[in-house]
């Protein structure tokens, strides 16, 4: 057994000279038995102690809660803003009524990924975009810079001052139907309702990240550890960013620096869908279009392995032998499936659904098939 | 978190029994969260003692198993093959890896020895 053991991320980039940031929940994780690393600058829970299978079953089945207060918020307001975020993304915000979100990625003009960010329209002028702690400080950079010579627009970096709690599963609703007076089922998927949760205000947004049903509640950065504790008592359970990567996977929901990469664009990722070709301009339009033109050159994959694990990096090999025709970009068992699954960047040739491939592991190949995505979808409520 | 005093223990968090029987400690086991994959030494491999033999994989982590002994392998813990999360459950007993046989020592420390170590960790 190698690893660091007993000297997180934290004490390594600390000896790095780098400053790890927390969370309004950061002392609550460490007082609650979180074993804490180092994620996208942020000292975060990887698991609080029953294990990553039990926090993702509970996630499924029940209600659990992240802290995901690493996120980063911009505030895009004024006249210009609408035009201005269609400009810099990829799908298109001025389409969304007050009240409602979309998924989008955001582009170089060569057509690799800045980041992946969900918009939401505040009222008709005003914008929120929620950012992946990685990228932060990268996006608000490329943001300003988009920004520059614009006029009616005023863009607010509202990071440090958000907390953001993220309750998943079947169970949520109920749960938080209990703590407010919005009546959460007529808050469709992707739409978000300012109210109150306990004592705070919230923006009660019907999104996620697990491939459940659930909410993102963004609060202020002081009232986010009364309502996690309010939540907890009501029995969501604390779930870590270990059961996170789980959960996406199976949902194939796209992780920034493995699906998506300034070398990797949208359509690549199979993304194309969050495209708007209709208009006029946005960033990497050009580059995006004469890629779709010419034809993919590799292409996102489900893959189901056996023998072992296929982690991100790994190659991807044809079953029968010969040159590397991908790579994994995120791999892991499934702890719903019972079985290995990963994501693979791979050639289009070999990217149909039930073609046999190999991953390269340590030296060995082991089998692998190219399968349907999701590898995980939500059972369909009875009452739906 | 458990300490057997009948067992050695390694810098790498690994045991060795008197029987040349080894596997991850307690502390090992709780660090890496729930193992989801054990690769195998095979038997009949000869090995110096922190010779690479094997991989642990957790759902988060990929850990090297390196072998605490000189020998030969001769047995190895087939359950794994089905049943990995038995390092979480039982890492002294069930969750056993693999067995050497003509032992030759290498750098071990006592009990005590050990459990001063992880706690100054």
């Amino acid at each position: 057994m190698r690893w660091l053991p007993g000297r997180g991320y934290h004490e390594a980039e600390a000896e790095r000279g780098v400053s790890v940031r927390e969370t309004p929940l950061t002392e609550w994780h460490r007082q609650h038995g979180a074993k804490m690393m180092e994620f996208g600058g942020f000292l975060m829970p990887i698991e609080y102690g029953g294990g990553i299978i039990q926090e993702h079953q509970a996630v499924r089945g029940d209600v659990g809660m992240f802290d995901v207060s690493h996120m980063g918020e911009f505030a895009a307001s004024g006249a210009g803003a609408a035009t201005f975020l269609d400009e810099l993304v990829t799908n298109k915000p001025s389409d969304l009524g007050v009240g409602q979100a979309l998924y989008t990625p955001m582009c170089y003009p060569d057509g690799g990924t800045v980041d992946d960010l969900l918009v939401y329209r505040l009222a008709s002028d005003k914008f929120l975009l929620v950012v992946n702690a990685g990228n932060l400080d990268k996006d608000w950079e490329w943001i300003m810079r988009q920004a520059q010579g614009r006029e009616h627009l005023e863009l607010q970096n509202q990071s440090q001052e958000m907390g953001l709690i993220a309750l998943q599963g079947p169970k949520a609703e109920p749960l938080l139907q209990t703590l407010t007076a919005v009546t959460l089922a007529d808050l469709p998927y992707y739409h978000a309702r300012q109210g109150r949760v306990g004592d705070a205000e919230v923006l009660i947004s019907r999104t996620g990240y697990t491939g459940e049903d659930g909410f993102e509640l963004y609060l202020n950065a002081g009232d986010t550890v009364g309502v996690w504790e309010r939540l907890a008592s009501l029995g969501a359970r604390p779930v870590g960013l270990g059961a996170r990567d789980t959960l996406r996977l199976e949902a194939r929901l796209p992780l920034y620096d493995h699906e998506l990469t300034a070398e990797i664009t949208p359509l690549e990722a199979g993304l194309g869908l969050f495209i708007k070709w209709d208009k006029d301009h946005f960033i990497g339009k050009e580059s995006l279009a004469s890629q779709k033109a010419d034809g993919l050159k590799r292409r996102l994959v489900g893959l189901e392995v056996s023998g072992g694990i296929a982690r991100a990096g790994y190659g991807v090999r044809p079953r029968e032998g010969g040159e590397a025709i991908g790579f994994v970009t995120s791999g892991t068992k499934s702890p719903t499936l019972d079985k290995a699954i990963a994501l693979a960047l791979v050639d289009p040739a070999f990217a149909k659904v039930g073609t046999e491939l190999a991953v390269e592991v340590r030296g060995r190949s082991i089998p692998a098939v190219v399968v349907k995505t999701p590898f995980y979808r939500k059972p369909v409520k009875a009452d739906n | 978190m458990r300490f057997p005093d009948d067992l050695k223990y390694t810098e790498d968090h690994e045991w060795l029994s008197p029987a040349g029987r080894v596997g991850i400690t307690d502390y090992a086991q709780d660090a890496l969260g729930d193992v989801v994959f054990v690769e195998l030494p095979e038997v009949g491999t000869a090995v110096k003692a922190g010779d690479s033999v094997g991989v642990i994989e957790s759902v988060k982590s990929v850990s090297d198993l390196y072998s605490p002994a000189g020998g030969t392998v001769a047995r190895v813990n087939e359950k794994l093959r089905e049943q990995p999360e038995l390092v979480n459950q039982d890492p002294f007993g069930e969750g056993w890896v693999f067995e050497l046989e003509d032992v030759e020592p290498g750098p071990v420390m006592s009990a005590e020895e050990y459990q001063a170590k992880v706690e100054s960790e």
